[in-house]
């Protein structure tokens, strides 16, 4: 770990600021994966701005019936919140799958959509890795690869993003609001994310120097008919191979009025794909259907070696999530 | 390295940490973290270091009340915090009930995991979201014991909390 | 006061410290002026350092100085010096020695600072040129490269054959071919492997290590530093946990030592959990089974080849496969252990270390030549029962494997298994019933042991062994108090000092065995003192009486014969003047124990959800009945065995340490991506003991619980799995992939 300063931002302006001092500074709120990365020399921050106390620790109701998540309310605190919980539950579900209850009390909602890939290869400096060293080669390619991604690939990174969080938001269409030196702006999750492409170093669309306040979720429409199945390696405390977030709106007939389906663990962002959802819509919710929807969803999957297993896996595990969710309102 | 030129002048600010009811003032360079600031600052080594990256809960203790892995938050970042360790949990030679209970029901052996599963298990007691024996083994899940006491851990938590053990007991 | 604590379920007499986090470890040790080394690894697997530069760390305000095999202090030359006791053939691999690199993460440079963070940050500007050249760390790909082992380390016996197993398994009515693969793994105890050495006023070391054996740590030093006993001690009163990690000197100490004596001031190192994945672990091995039964389910032949993986500079062997000479009835066997030297480092014994690997692929395969054959796979282990060990033809001491069938089958219902596999739905799982047996060797070693009484009735006994939460402190104390009929209040036990009598390496499942007795016999020894000093006082009732004439209870001597002839200790001391009454042994096995066959047995049954879409699997419940000669604390008892237990589900389900082929490194090295077994991985789990008498093994007759609970474990689930589901697993860990189709 470098040597480092740090101060503590009273507000958005001042964290900015703070950040604008040195070339090398990085917010820091929950610290729970910049410790951990600085610890093994992947991130070598010169300056630290905590951002944990600059105003964004609420969660409160918005006019058109959504919720705005502060960004430094912990992942525990959001998870628990009775809102989220009866409105958002598979937003909660998620969360509560992530990590253990003490990183959940320490994760921010902020940090967490910002949290980097677990690949081996990103966590080692003796290896290569173009996320971590641009130009370096990517040693998952061609290495143990059994975490990577199977979707949205490209020649110089199969890193998949690690967040629960993230695929819950992403199935709720949350949107991301951001404050940097030239003001505010929202990004909706879906471009907040981003592909590896030939910039694997990129993880989002956020700039350096921009902070994230809140995130905005809409109004709620999936707190009947929901599942978050995480498929990991043990039953707790375990970053998913795969995961699905699934939502759906039935009618009285149990036939789709409206999907959604985002899935973790298989690409470097939560992967969904509209035309897969809207192939469900008007249809009876039925494993026959799901199936379908998931080898659209899958279609353009591709493996790895180690990784090979993913995609049958997210295939099953959509479906059965799906049905999960038509069940849901059973054990209410 | 390009980093260096920034770095070649320690900051050393003097920061006061509540510890197990007592004050402590002192000065630490921001990269220390609350374990470190522990176990070599103050010299309270109850609180463990078994990964320093938040995989293992060996360091878990009550910040402000709450459990967190005290191996990735910076000493700094807790300026003026309330922090209990396992040091603080008995009131003089008394034992609090749950550390008596983990004797009873031998939920240990090596002991090195001991003190972050005492400070973890009274952080959940203090959330209240374990009503089921299930429930407490997820809650407990970011507390990793290597000799694998886990069933006897179980048991001493469930007594104290008055759950229904139905993992074996002695 | 109570008495008969042999036996009783007495708490941890370390309980309390450790519950208040006040039972320290070696990193926990203060001194003046401490201060603080980081190990730098090689980022290669084989080559030379070219160049190694240290000067932006040097240049660091507090950084104290930078070790390498640039700067050493002289070494000594020859491979002796670096001897352990629990190193196997070859030359040990010798920290710093030159710059020639032998395995990745090997350590190549210690920076000590004035803080740890100092150090650390200063570790990262270490600029290092290597000349790397081709390895070989593939050890799939190379298995034609393996070769016989024809020595090995102590402890490790060549494997006999017997009949002829080609012949039998050609004629046989019912044959199962199967190949088994298991991981490499690593111990991972919690606590990091940490030295901390402490520069004495009159220029002595204080060692405060992590490891298994004070003695080995101390001679380890000795003679790589040329000093005497009296110039260093060891110390290890309490170890976060082992599990074999600690049995060889590791590199920590070394360094630790090196930094301290050459800069005159104390020093602290501690490893890094990835540290953690850079010495020794279970070794890769790949395992040939072919079995052979008579269509009534009698075995005729087995042949069983394993194929284990080794440093290019040691050989560390273990019994993998002759387990399967042993375990069974069979006349005709073909056994086989052959090694295969990869650019790695060496691998190290791991809880039940061969046993864990070899007796996991054998129970699996003679599940699968049961099922085959259509017999009941606990009828069938009943139908080949060996009654004298197979392998040397000896009779064993005790085995009550039969009782723990028995018992253990009827706790678990076993009699309600469905014999057709996949039959047995539960929601989206399939349910699934498994069973195997388990065994680990009973030995006891020689060990020295002293015990001081003092006027005030309380009792010191002293053992440098070790206790790394196996419950020595407790057991120890529990066979002291009842042997002198001494409140266990006023009874200490003190383990982990170089300075205390002489006892092996805690390792192998002998510790209670072999300390036990010692403790044993001083306490005896002492009790004869004791009768001799009150036979000797004027008109003293205990003249001319035999020891065994005396009962010892409540801090009293009191006639058996005539109870009103008694005397308290303290009076007893006080009347002879004496200010401490001190007695030394030593114990040892006894010879005709060599006529013996002496092994701990245990059966297991296993019950698993998979579930049958996803392929992840849970064992839901355990029933382990064990058979381990007397049972000293069946709380601490109970906790071994579940722990071990709860190894080998995550031996089963989890754990694997991965080689990455292009760099020649394990690749998953921490917590987060080498899974061990958390919380809510433990469903229910049933320990039983089964009660077996043993007069050969030791005067205690109790034959030790470290190993025996892993053991077993992993075969039942692996059977259960294909009980659930049709499938055979052959490749640990049974993560869901392998269970996807």
């Amino acid at each position: 770990m470098n040597r480092i300063t740090y101060s503590k931002a009273t507000d958005v302006r001042d964290a900015i600021q703070e950040h604008s001092k040195t070339d090398k500074a990085q917010y820091i709120a929950g610290g729970t994966n910049l410790l951990d990365l600085m610890k093994v020399n992947v991130m070598r921050p010169a300056h630290l701005v905590d951002i944990n106390k600059i105003g964004f620790d609420f969660i409160e109701q918005e006019a058109d019936g959504g919720l705005r998540l502060g960004a430094s309310v912990t992942n525990a605190d959001t998870a628990y919140h009775q809102h989220v919980q009866q409105h958002y539950p598979l937003l909660a579900e998620a969360m509560l799958s992530a990590a253990s209850a003490q990183l959940r009390n320490m994760a921010t909602n902020g940090g967490n959509i910002m949290q980097r890939t677990r690949c081996y290869y990103f966590y080692d400096t003796s290896t290569a890795c173009n996320k971590r060293e641009p130009g370096s080669g990517c040693s998952a390619i061609n290495g143990y690869n059994r975490m990577h991604a199977i979707l949205g690939t490209s020649a110089d990174c199969i890193a998949v993003h690690p967040s629960d969080m993230a695929v819950a938001l992403r199935a709720l269409d949350a949107v991301v609001c951001v404050e940097g030196p030239s003001g505010k702006r929202e990004i909706p999750m879906e471009a907040f994310h981003r592909l590896p492409e030939d910039k694997p170093d990129q993880d989002n669309t956020l700039a350096a120097d921009e902070v994230i306040t809140s995130i905005k979720l809409p109004p709620s429409k999936y707190a009947k008919h929901y599942s978050y199945l995480k498929l990991r390696d043990r039953p707790s405390y375990a970053f998913a191979l795969v995961s699905v977030a699934a939502a759906l709106n039935l009618d009285e007939q149990q036939h789709v009025l409206e999907a959604s389906i985002a899935l973790g663990g298989v690409a470097h962002k939560p992967w969904r794909m509209p035309e897969a959802e809207a192939l469900l819509i008007g249809k009876p919710a039925t494993a026959a259907n799901f199936r379908m929807a998931a080898d659209m969803l899958l279609s353009t999957a591709q493996g790895y070696g180690h990784n090979n297993f993913k995609i049958e896996l997210a295939r099953r595990a959509i479906v059965r999530a799906l049905e999960q969710a038509v069940n849901k309102q059973a054990t209410l | 390295m390009e980093t260096e030129k920034y770095n070649n002048t320690p900051q050393e600010p003097t920061i006061s940490l509540t510890v197990n009811g007592q004050m402590h003032t002192l000065k630490v360079e921001p990269w220390v973290s609350l374990l470190d600031a522990l176990r070599d600052h103050l010299q309270l080594t109850g609180t463990k270091k078994g990964c320093d990256h938040g995989q293992c809960g060996a360091c878990t203790v009550l910040v402000d009340g709450k459990r967190i892995n005290a191996c990735m938050t910076l000493a700094i970042m807790r300026d003026g915090a309330e922090i209990t360790t396992v040091e603080g949990l008995s009131q003089g030679q008394d034992l609090h009930p749950l550390q008596q209970a983990f004797i009873d029901h031998d939920a240990f052996q090596c002991g090195y995991c001991t003190p972050g599963q005492l400070c973890s298990a009274i952080g959940l007691m203090q959330e209240g979201k374990a009503k089921t024996l299930a429930e407490v083994q997820d809650l407990m899940s970011g507390n990793i014991c290597r000799c694998a006491a886990y069933s006897n851990i179980n048991a001493a938590i469930c007594e104290v909390m008055g759950i229904e053990n139905r993992g074996g007991s002695l | 006061m109570k008495s008969g604590y042999i036996g009783a379920a007495v708490n941890r007499v370390d309980g309390y410290l450790k519950v208040r986090g006040e039972a320290k470890y070696a990193a926990e040790y203060q001194a003046e002026q401490l201060c603080y080394g980081v190990v730098v690894s090689s980022s290669i697997a084989k080559g030379k350092i070219k160049t190694l530069d240290a000067s932006k760390a040097l240049a660091l305000d507090g950084v104290l100085q930078v070790f390498s095999h640039e700067n050493r202090t002289s070494l000594p030359w020859f491979d002796r010096s670096y001897k352990d006791e629990d190193q196997p053939p070859g030359s040990p691999f010798r920290p710093f020695y030159s710059n020639e690199i032998q395995f990745n993460m090997q350590p190549i440079a210690l920076v000590v600072a004035e803080s740890f963070e100092l150090a650390r940050y200063a570790a990262t500007l270490i600029d290092v040129e290597y000349k790397a050249v081709d390895f070989n760390a593939d050890f799939l790909n190379s298995q034609e490269k393996a070769y016989e082992a024809k020595k090995g380390k102590s402890g490790w016996k060549p494997p006999k054959s017997r009949g002829n197993a080609s012949k039998a398994l050609k004629h046989a009515d019912v044959l199962v071919e199967a190949t088994y693969f298991h991981p490499a793994e690593h111990h991972n105890p919690l606590e990091l492997h940490a030295s901390t050495v402490v520069v004495e006023a009159d220029d002595t070391f204080t060692v405060y290590d992590k490891t298994q054996g004070v003695f080995n740590s101390q001679q380890y030093l000795m003679n790589i530093f040329g000093l005497s006993k009296a110039e260093v001690h060891v110390k290890a009163p309490y170890i976060g946990g082992a599990f074999g990690s600690g049995l060889r000197p590791q590199y920590q100490l070394f360094m630790a030592f090196m930094a301290a004596k050459a800069l005159k001031r104390s020093v602290r190192v501690v490893l890094t959990r990835q540290q953690m994945f850079s010495f020794g672990h279970r070794p890769m091995t790949t395992q040939q089974l072919s079995l052979a039964a008579s269509s009534k389910g009698k075995l005729v032949g087995i042949k069983h080849e394993a194929i284990a993986e080794t440093s290019q500079f040691e050989e560390y062997t273990e019994n993998v496969v002759n387990w399967s000479g042993m375990l069974y009835d069979c006349p005709d066997v073909d056994l086989s252990y052959k090694l295969l030297k990869l650019d790695t480092y060496t691998p190290l014994d791991m809880r039940a270390p061969g046993g864990a690997t070899g007796v996991y692929a054998f129970e699996a395969a003679i599940d699968e030549l049961a099922c085959k054959a259509g017999v009941d796979p606990l009828q069938f282990r009943l139908l080949n029962y060996a009654e004298q060990e197979q392998n040397e033809k000896l009779p064993f001491s005790s085995k009550e494997l039969k009782a723990c069938y028995a018992i253990a089958a009827d706790k678990f219902g076993w009699a309600r298994r469905n014999p057709i596999p996949g039959q047995l739905r539960e929601g989206d799982n399939l349910l699934g019933v498994g069973m195997a047996t388990g065994v680990w060797e009973a030995q006891q070693q020689q060990v020295m042991a002293k015990a001081k009484l003092s006027p005030d009735g309380q009792l010191v006994v002293s053992c440098g062994t070790a206790d790394i939460g196996t419950g020595t402190y407790t057991v120890m104390s529990q066979i002291a108090a009842e042997t002198l009929g001494l409140p266990i209040e006023d009874v200490s036990f003190l383990l982990g000092d170089s300075d205390l009598p002489m006892a092996p390496l805690q390792g192998g499942s002998w510790t209670a065995s072999s300390v036990g007795p010692a403790v044993l016999s001083v306490c005896e020894g002492l009790k004869e003192k004791l009768l001799k000093e009150a036979a000797g006082l004027p008109h003293s009732g205990f003249k001319g009486a035999k020891v065994e004439e005396v009962l010892f209870k409540d801090g009293m001597l009191c006639l058996k014969g005539d109870p009103s002839v008694q005397l308290s200790i303290a009076a007893l001391m006080k009347q002879r003047n004496l200010a401490i009454l001190e007695h030394q042994t030593a114990s040892m096995p006894d010879p005709k124990q060599s006529q013996y066959g002496k092994y701990t047995h245990s059966a297991v049954f296993v019950e698993v959800k998979v579930d049958a879409e996803l392929g992840n699997v849970q064992v839901s419940r355990v029933v382990v009945a064990v058979a381990a000669g007397r049972i000293l604390n069946p709380k601490t008892a109970r906790s071994q065995v579940l722990g071990g237990v709860v190894w080998g589900i995550s031996m089963a389900l989890e754990e694997e340490s991965v080689m990455d082929k292009q760099y020649g490194r394990f690749i998953n090295h921490d917590l987060a991506e080498y899974h061990v077994a958390v919380n809510a991985d433990v469903h229910d789990i049933e320990v039983i003991f089964v009660e077996e008498e043993d007069d050969v093994i030791n005067p205690l007759g109790v034959k030790g619980l470290g190993e025996i609970g892993i053991v077993g474990v992993p075969a039942a689930i692996s059977n259960a799995i294909y009980n659930a589901t049709g499938k055979r697993l052959r490749a640990l860990p049974f993560t869901l992939d392998k269970l996807l189709e």
